[in-house]
């Protein structure tokens, strides 16, 4: 069985002094898991990292909901490339003059 | 300790009105947010650069104070008085619209002598994760090809690492917990280790498998013969078949470098023969490769 470290939602609320509606907002677009246990709500603890980047971009940058998860997508996709552009150059070295 | 120009920062004139130094900052903001630039120094080089222009010009006195004494910050005089006011900004800088997350190391020296600390207290009382700390490790590839425990140094803090074997050049590890502390009791940050591997080995590597070149006489090459080639782990004694030509691959199955974090997997070690050809022969030598040769 596994198990998985969860976050209330309401804990993080007060903590990042925002709205459950955020909260649910950001799960509507699809851009995080809320799980439901019974009347509560929680947050994978992994996520965490990803939720905090999400509300800075929103209360700091100012980027609406629709603007995060295209931010999320690019940056999902330079990780891939970078990863990528690392294996290419790794590559690259075989051929490197000793 | 050099003088900034925050309007040029910002890329506004003097003359800029509040709302056109809002938008300024704001526009830049969004460019080199450390968020939407992960790993990149010169970005969070900018961004702190940016957050300080903001916390200057966006405040009314601070702006006052920055244009009459700026450019002749090396007045000591100015500076003592400057530097007496300090305590009373700490207290009128706190809702400036700048970012969390920007601690007193952020600012420029040339801003924390006119201003002091202003900017470290600022009133978000939002919970935060630290300042991600980015560090590079070089390691040569027979370091990497056991796990093995290491001791870093890092912000004068000893950090003891265990390092998987198998890492690659460029991967980056992160160690939870071993940023900058949470702002407003938020967890601290993380630690991101970048690993360099020079090519430096007789060894080269792709992801997982090894590559050598080894240099083969002539007379195994074309009779067949035994050759004894390094490997990471000692010697290994090949079977050489007869005619075999230049560049010939051989692949030496599980000799090549252990799979990050796959205990027991090891990649492939490919040999590369390079047939060497006799030189300074006898004359005998010539004409028996003479008569070979009429062979053919």
């Amino acid at each position: 069985m596994t198990t998985k470290d969860l976050i209330h939602v309401n804990q993080l609320c007060e903590s990042y002094q925002v709205e459950v509606s955020f909260f649910n907002e950001l799960h509507e677009f699809g851009l995080i898991e809320i799980i439901q246990e019974e009347q509560n709500l929680f947050v994978p603890q992994e996520k965490i990292e990803d939720v905090e980047k999400m509300i800075r971009m929103h209360q700091e940058l100012h980027i609406n909901l629709e603007g995060i998860d295209a931010v999320f997508n690019l940056l999902s996709q330079m990780e891939e490339l970078k990863s990528e552009l690392n294996q290419v150059r790794n590559r690259l070295r075989l051929y490197e003059l000793e | 300790m050099a003088f900034i120009d925050y309007y040029k920062t910002l890329g506004i004139t003097k003359n800029a009105t509040e709302n056109e130094i809002k938008r300024a900052y704001r526009r830049l903001a969004r460019k080199y947010h450390p968020d939407l630039n992960p790993n990149s120094k010169e970005a969070e080089r900018q961004f702190k650069l940016i957050n300080e222009a903001n916390e200057v010009l966006s405040n009314p006195e601070n702006r006052k104070k920055y244009d009459q004494y700026g450019k002749d910050w090396k007045h000591a005089d100015q500076f003592e008085n400057a530097k007496q006011q300090q305590s009373q900004y700490q207290h009128r800088s706190s809702q400036q619209g700048g970012f969390g997350g920007f601690d007193a190391g952020d600012y420029s020296d040339f801003f924390s002598s006119m201003f002091g600390n202003a900017g470290e207290n600022r009133g978000r009382s939002t919970k935060f994760k630290g300042q991600d700390y980015n560090a590079e490790l070089n390691l040569n590839l027979e370091d990497v090809y056991k796990t093995h425990k290491r001791t870093l140094t890092v912000n004068g803090k000893n950090i003891r690492l265990t390092i998987p074997a198998g890492v690659k050049n460029g991967q980056i590890i992160k160690i939870a917990g071993h940023g900058g502390q949470g702002v407003n009791g938020g967890p601290k940050g993380d630690l991101f280790i970048e690993f360099t591997i020079p090519t430096h080995s007789m060894f080269r590597r792709d992801g997982d498998n090894l590559f050598v070149t080894v240099d083969l006489d002539l007379y195994t090459a074309l009779l067949g013969g035994e050759l004894v080639v390094n490997t990471m782990e000692g010697k290994v004694k090949l079977k050489v078949k007869p005619e075999t030509q230049n560049g010939t691959k051989v692949k030496l199955k599980g000799k090549g470098f252990p799979v990050y974090k796959k205990e027991g997997h090891f990649g492939d070690l490919i040999v590369t023969y390079n047939i060497v050809n006799p030189t300074h022969l006898t004359e005998q030598e010539k004409s028996l490769f003479e008569q070979l040769a009429k062979l053919r």
